[in-house]
């Protein structure tokens, strides 16, 4: 017979689980956290000295799945709706990092509280046809002190006031801004002149020495790579907290299939090693922060069948608009992005009207990112070839020459918009992978044409020559014809709402304090529980919400026993 | 045929005439101007070596090691390729040697080799590529569909990837466009990031 080794099972080691980890061996509890992919990250025996393999490396990271997951190995599948038939695309579907650290590893860690609205849209907006719009079972104040927490543990730089839409905080940032990029600047310039309001965008990435790891140094390496030089505080900090204690296991290279269940109660998982053979592990709970795409696979594979695991996933609509100026911006030296503004968050007259045109009761936009890219072998493929190719990359317009932003715009939750078990497509290991059908609300079109608008006189601004505009997924039906499946395809990598959690079995799949519904001894501690994304990067959110919901689990577990 | 004969040794996967349709071929896909070499001097068909005969050698040519080239400071490890797992293997191996008819390689339904791609690619631009005047050896690029596509990422890769791949030789893809490449752990200094 099986024994228990630990209290606690965590699947998944990125934020949320890393955080829950640390939470849990703070308690004195011990805890197995399982990661499907490979450790590049921290040595378990030597927490406090970190791996040393990350680096500049563009063709490792973004040609070569570095992080996983290898799309062929562990595929995910896409359609737009049933009428595609069983899919339409087999491989890469917003795929985070598979390895230790997760989505936190790949990051540029541009992490922004949510705002009070955030909690409560529909109240505060109401409905909207088509769209499973719902209030979060708790409200910004309720978070409020987690947020603090986990902006300490992360280590976050930024400067409290400058954002005039920021919702209260009681604490400062425990980092000042790092230094701003140069395209940030301009783009913030112009935006000033017009009535906008940017600030220095609240990042994970030190700018001073912070928790032992030391200030970033504007390598240009920052998005969808490892930090070589561990300047990037997520999820680093908290999975070193945890295993410091002695407490935690690191089981890297280990793909958890089933949470095994008897009675209403998890008793443990089975997994799967990198020799692909199967293994159960025993505890008194489970822990699933495997993310909002393999989280409720997860649950569908153990057989859960609450109706609602699964439904309503969200992205971000993201919207680009990208000028070509006469001079250059350097976007490869520094953070990635330095400056955000919050403006087009804010329901205010010109969309409302602009919703009210598209016979909408209201719109939200999102998070406004100034970015400017910075690689070149991703520049050099768009160019074509031949002796231009050359003459394109000296000038560099699509790279040096380029700024602008990305707005992650509010996406509705529909509970048509899914995460199922593909019907017949299988990972290496012979499992059933994670089958997305998603289609965009129309508010997310017009929230995209409005705004996208607005963006543009900013860039228009700048002295832009020539403007571009984007969305992913592709926003007009127009362009539909000519694009193939991928284009419909949301490539945000925020991802949200699978399992969210509510005050109703019937309308969620968690309870308000995260637990499963079916088995309240399993803690979903990832975006999966969101009901609604907001305009803003997930993570600092689901930090957050996993130390409050993990929190109150660690005393229920305590009444349980007395 | 010994491998003396037909021109290929123990790490490379193609044959010395391949090897020069394809040099001719980068030529074109990026031509030498007076800011750099073209891609085929720059190390494009040492790339294209290096991936397709990546497991020749080991660890194989997939991942190099990190962190630091030792360009700008530090140990240099990017020549350290990482070891891979089985499971890894699998996957790059199914990419580089194609399915075969091999059950574990076919889960998805048979793939085509990057080997197999370019031999036949290489074969449809045809023997007396190399010596054609350069407005035939366009023709013929333009005419070779998807296998154009396939080449011409390869040489962007093979131009402006780190040099320990097998490409950008002396750095001449990041040189000819002013570009740096791998900063760490040297980093850039404040000044640059906010300066115009």
């Amino acid at each position: 017979m099986t024994t228990r080794d630990f209290h606690t099972i965590i699947v998944g080691s990125g934020p949320g689980g890393s955080t829950v980890a640390d939470e849990l061996t703070q308690a004195g509890r011990s805890v197995v956290i399982f990661e499907r992919g490979h450790n590049h990250l921290i040595d378990p025996a030597h927490p406090d000295d970190l791996m040393q393999v990350f680096s500049n490396d563009e063709l490792k990271y973004t040609e070569r799945h570095f992080l996983g997951p290898d799309p062929w190995l562990e595929p995910r599948t896409f359609r737009q709706s049933e009428a595609d038939g069983e899919r339409l695309h087999v491989g890469e579907v917003n795929n985070l990092p598979a390895t230790v650290g997760g989505g936190g590893v790949h990051a540029d860690g541009k992490l922004p509280r949510f705002r009070e609205d955030d909690f409560r849209v529909l109240s505060e907006l109401g409905p909207i046809d088509g769209a499973t719009v719902a209030d979060w079972p708790l409200t910004y104040d309720d978070l409020e002190p987690h947020y603090a927490t986990a902006e300490r543990l992360v280590g976050v730089a930024g400067l409290a006031g400058a954002n005039p839409f920021a919702p209260w905080r009681s604490s400062p940032y425990p980092m000042p801004p790092g230094p701003p990029m140069y395209a940030g600047l301009v783009t913030s310039e112009a935006a000033g002149r017009l009535g906008y309001h940017p600030y220095p965008a609240p990042t994970g990435v030190n700018s001073v020495p912070y928790d032992g790891r030391p200030a970033c140094n504007n390598c240009g390496f920052c998005a969808n790579f490892g930090c070589p030089i561990h300047a990037k505080g997520d999820p680093v900090a908290m999975l070193r907290r945890a295993l410091r204690t002695g407490r935690a296991e690191l089981r890297a290279d280990a793909f958890v299939s089933r949470i095994l269940v008897q009675g209403g109660r998890a008793t443990g998982v089975e997994w799967i090693d990198r020799d692909g053979q199967t293994h159960q592990e025993l505890s008194e709970d489970v822990v699933v922060a495997a993310g909002a795409m393999e989280t409720p696979r997860l649950l569908l594979l153990s057989g859960f069948t609450n109706e609602n695991i699964g439904r309503n996933i969200m992205f971000h609509m993201q919207t680009y608009v990208l000028g070509e100026v006469p001079f250059r911006v350097h976007g490869h030296i520094g953070r990635s992005v330095t400056h955000a503004h919050d403006d087009h968050i804010i329901v205010d007259d010109p969309a409302r009207k602009a919703a009210q045109a598209a016979g909408l009761p209201w719109i939200k936009g999102g998070f406004v990112e100034h970015a400017s890219p910075a690689h070149v072998i991703a520049e050099a493929k768009l160019y074509p070839w031949g002796h231009e190719h050359r003459r394109l990359m000296r000038d560099s317009p699509m790279r040096d020459r380029l700024l602008g932003f990305c707005m992650q715009g509010e996406d509705l939750p529909q509970a048509t918009n899914r995460v199922d078990l593909d019907p017949s497509v299988r990972d290496v290991r012979g499992v059933p992978v994670a089958r997305t059908t998603y289609k965009v609300h129309r508010h997310e079109i017009v929230a995209s044409q409005h705004h996208g608008a607005r963006l543009r006189s900013i860039v228009q601004e700048t002295g832009a020559d020539r403007i571009f505009l984007a969305t992913s997924p592709m926003a007009t039906d127009e362009l539909r014809g000519l694009h193939s499946a991928i284009s419909m395809l949301p490539i945000s990598r925020h991802v949200a709402g699978t399992a969210r959690m509510g005050r109703d079995p019937k309308t969620s799949v968690c309870d308000e304090w995260g637990r499963l519904w079916e088995a309240s001894n399993v803690l979903v501690a990832d975006s999966s529980l969101f009901p609604t994304i907001s305009g803003y990067g997930p993570t600092l959110t689901l930090v957050a919400l996993a130390i409050r919901n993990v929190r109150a689990f660690l005393g229920r577990q305590a009444e349980v026993k007395r | 045929m010994t491998s003396a004969e037909d021109g290929r040794d123990a790490t490379r996967f193609l044959s010395l005439a391949q090897r020069r349709i394809l040099a001719a071929a980068c030529a074109r896909l990026v031509p030498a101007d007076e800011y750099g070499p073209g891609a085929d001097e720059a190390g494009a068909v040492d790339y294209i070596e290096g991936l397709l005969g990546a497991f020749l050698v080991y660890p194989p040519r997939i991942w190099a090691g990190g962190p630091f080239s030792g360009r700008f400071g530090g140990e240099a490890s990017f020549a350290s390729f990482h070891r891979l797992t089985a499971v890894d293997e699998l996957a790059w191996r199914t990419r580089i040697e194609g399915s075969k008819g091999i059950a574990e390689r076919e889960r998805l339904g048979p793939v085509a080799g990057l080997q197999e791609r370019y031999t036949e690619g290489l074969a449809a631009l045809g023997d007396d590529f190399p010596a054609l005047p350069p407005e035939e050896q366009d023709h013929r690029l333009r005419s070779a569909g998807s296998f154009l596509d396939l080449l011409y990422q390869h040489v962007c890769e093979g131009l402006y990837a780190a040099p320990e791949y097998g490409g950008n030789r002396d750095l001449a893809g990041w040189r000819s466009i002013g570009y740096l490449g791998d900063v760490q752990p040297r980093g850039y200094p404040d000044e640059e990031v906010s300066g115009a």
